[in-house]
């Protein structure tokens, strides 16, 4: 109790620079706390992808398209539940900068595929009566104002042309990692309208969803379908959700290793910035740590002064940081949404912020705590000018 | 009278931890920031030397790149007949019609997937981009299942060295070539005979038309008769303007990234200088109070104080800048959001940049520097001398 109380005068004895080695510490938690924020949400669509789904596409690459004819055939291999296709579409809205992903999908088996894309029962049937009918997420009404009944104009960068869609349906995320932002629409007004327009192009898909009988079941069925289209002229290749989603990102792998890098090394500056506080602290109380010695205090005492101040500082900041860290990521959330459709701060990254701010506490006062415990009595008290 | 320069670098050398970790932890910052400069300047390095100004790349009006776009045969073979394309040495319009594709083929070592574009080339792409250049083996011959590879494709791709096979499109390709192509896009690119990779992908159609324009001038002439032509659903842009666009979102994402980074870690290296000084100056005080007494100026104190604060920066910027100098050896690849190809780049280092950093930690120096400066110099002599 009483150690307790040495400690928070010392940390107070030096108002300004505690204060300033707080708000160090603050702003360092607070990037750190976003940047691992913007890691997993660069892997949210992993997150949100199931195992008991898989995505059959063709096998040179995703480019390429496979023959509406597949879908029977699939559905005959054991396992296999439901089939669901669609296209990326890759229509932009108004400007290049508005960019959010829409899909042209079978809304049948699709909204059956996907439970957690939550619609009113009335918003479904409207929806899935009306050929060019489009349902939005909620996020991405929101940031257009869109209402039910709206016409909107897609600028079609695959498929030559202007597409007008109908929304008639808004949905909502089942739970928080569910993708707010997509905008899905019948393939069949894709397809009608290419017949008309380009022929060679019309009856193709570009992939195939998948729902399983039982997620065991994933593997065996993944090389059933494969063994099914070898050797055609467009051949196959089916994973899991999961593992489709991650394969973007182990494109884009070389950025998040980059923005990992420098989480880590804003939590090294903070480290210097807090370690050079503490060297200072313990510089000044040299005689104070003698006159200790004398009085027969061990080099344990002395050591849980400097460590328990360095750990109050560091303390204080984390929890500031933390607190700050969620209204931080609700902005950057609003302001990134295009980039990141999904940004939680996940509970992961408040533990790894209380893990490195202990590590900061203890590397910034191994230094001076050695120097204090090694000092010899006489050369302590010597300093006392 | 000025208080000596050797007072401030001494006065750092006095207590060598302190100095120590306030000049790391701002290298660290100047490190950081100079990587990110070099990171966006390389990115645009690649992608303005991809393209030259004189070529136009015309594809499919709002196709957004050549992967998404189509050009009919007909409309091709109108667009060929323009007058402003120019002439080649063999008499022929120095024109190409190019197909692209991506495929997906697995790295070196990690045998994980990433897509790599794949260009059918006519007789003239190579004439069209002279900053390609053959480093082994020779071009294909046309009509054979014969590729050349990007040096990138080479290094990091299974399959893509000379001699060894590639199979896509249910077939082997054999790499009889490696080009080339310096700092730009098409070191991440895979080139073969246009007909044949057509017959292979089975399209009809070509992806995009390149051509050099006789006059560079008439750019603007040909534009408009191309976008205007009512059998034409096509749109051109000159090649640099091109390449720029293909990378927006990714620029723009470096930019963001950037600003934001520096912002938050200048804020954290200015706290640590400014901890430092403030100690200096509170350590210090009798010596202010005997310098203030032996006749030296507010004036000469504040400026003896921010040398100081500005060695800090400036042996940490160049620390910083010695470190980020060597990222020049590394390559990035990452994948471009925008044509979802696979994309190096290198981190390169200009003039600019060194200024750029070394400006900005001088920046951070002074000011951390300022306020204990100023408290230095405002402190009461009298006061002063009582602390000895």
């Amino acid at each position: 109790m009483y150690s307790l109380k040495i400690i928070f005068r010392n940390a107070c004895r030096h108002k300004l620079r505690t204060f300033l080695t707080i708000l160090g510490i603050i702003i360092a938690i607070l990037a750190f706390g976003l940047l691992r924020t913007v890691i997993s949400a660069w892997y949210a669509g992993v997150d949100a992808s199931s195992a008991s789904r898989l995505v059959t596409r063709n096998s040179i690459s995703l480019v390429f398209p496979l023959p509406v004819s597949y879908q029977e055939k699939i559905r005959q291999v054991k396992g296999v539940k439901t089939v669901s296709y669609g296209n990326w579409f890759g229509g932009i809205y108004i400007d290049e900068k508005n960019f959010f992903a829409n899909y042209a999908v079978e809304p049948k088996t699709y909204l059956k595929l996907y439970p957690e894309l939550v619609i009113s029962s009335d918003q479904k049937t409207a929806f899935l009566r009306d050929r060019k009918a489009a349902i939005a997420g909620r996020k991405l009404a929101e940031r257009y104002g869109w209402k039910i009944g709206d016409v909107i104009t897609l600028k079609g960068t695959i498929f030559p042309g202007n597409w007008d869609f109908v929304i008639r349906g808004i949905y909502k995320g089942r739970d928080q990692s569910v993708d707010e932002t997509a905008f899905i629409f019948h393939w069949e007004y894709l397809n009608e309208t290419l017949k008309k327009t380009v022929p060679r192009r019309a009856d193709q898909v570009g992939f195939y969803m998948i729902g399983l009988t039982s997620p065991n079941l994933a593997a065996d069925v993944a090389v059933k379908i494969d063994e099914t289209f070898k050797n055609s002229l467009a051949e196959t290749l089916t994973e899991t959700e999961k593992a489709f989603q991650l394969s973007f990102i182990s494109m884009t792998e070389a950025i998040v290793i980059a923005i990992q890098l420098v989480s880590f090394v804003i939590i090294i500056i903070i480290m210097a910035v807090v370690a050079n506080t503490m060297a200072m602290t313990a510089r000044e109380r040299i005689s104070e740590y003698a006159v200790f010695k004398t009085l027969g205090f061990g080099g344990f005492h002395i050591s849980g002064l400097i460590f328990g101040e360095s750990l109050l500082i560091t303390m204080i900041g984390t929890v500031l940081g933390i607190v700050l860290t969620f209204p931080a990521a609700k902005v950057f959330s609003k302001e990134l949404s295009a980039y990141f459709p999904v940004f939680n701060v996940a509970a992961e990254t408040i533990y790894l912020d209380i893990v490195m701010s202990f590590l900061i506490a203890l590397m910034s006062a191994i230094f001076p705590t050695w120097r204090a415990i090694k000092i010899r009595i006489a050369d302590g008290l010597g300093r006392i000018g | 009278m000025k208080i000596p320069f050797s007072y401030s670098l001494r006065n750092l050398w006095t207590r060598r931890l302190t100095t120590f970790l306030t000049i790391s932890g701002m290298a660290l910052v100047v490190f950081v920031f100079a990587a990110i400069l070099m990171l966006a300047e390389g990115l645009q390095k690649t992608l303005v030397d991809t393209g030259s100004y004189d070529n136009a790349v015309v594809i499919r009006k709002a196709a957004g790149s050549e992967v998404q776009s189509g050009v009919e045969r007909l409309q091709a073979s109108i667009v060929e007949t323009e007058p402003e394309v120019a002439i080649g040495p063999n008499g022929k319009p120095l024109l190409a019609k190019e197909l692209i594709v991506l495929i997906t083929l697995p790295k070196r070592g990690t045998n994980k997937p990433s897509n790599v574009v794949i260009r059918g080339i006519s007789e003239s792409s190579m004439m069209l981009r002279p900053q390609i250049k053959l480093v082994a083996g020779r071009i294909p011959r046309p009509g054979s299942y014969e590729i050349v590879a990007g040096q990138s494709i080479a290094k990091r791709f299974k399959g893509g060295g000379v001699g060894e096979t590639l199979r896509f499109a249910m077939r082997d390709w054999i790499v009889v070539g490696i080009f080339d192509a310096g700092n730009t896009g098409f070191s991440s690119e895979i080139w073969g005979d246009i007909d044949q990779l057509m017959q292979a992908f089975r399209r009809p159609v070509y992806s995009s038309i390149i051509f050099r324009l006789g006059d560079s001038s008439e750019f603007e002439i040909v534009k408009s008769r191309i976008e205007n032509d009512p059998r034409l659903t096509l749109e051109a842009m000159r090649e640099t303007r091109y390449y720029e666009k293909q990378s927006e979102m990714m620029a723009k994402f470096l930019r963001i990234l950037g600003v934001s980074l520096t912002v938050i870690f200048s804020l954290g290296a200015v706290i640590g200088a400014m901890i430092t000084m403030y100690a200096a100056v509170a350590n210090r005080t009798g010596e202010i109070g005997a310098l203030r007494a032996l006749g030296f100026q507010k004036g000469n104190i504040l400026t003896s104080f921010l040398i100081e604060s500005l060695l800090l920066g400036f042996i940490g910027g160049s620390i910083g800048l010695f470190f980020a100098s060597f990222l020049q050896m590394l390559t990035v690849s990452t994948m471009n959001f925008q044509t979802f190809s696979e994309l190096a780049f290198t981190f390169s280092l200009t003039f600019k940049i060194i200024y750029e950093a070394m400006a900005f930690s001088l920046i951070m120096g002074l000011v951390g520097g300022v306020l204990p400066a100023v408290k230095a110099a405002r402190m009461n002599i009298v006061e002063a001398l009582r602390a000895i």
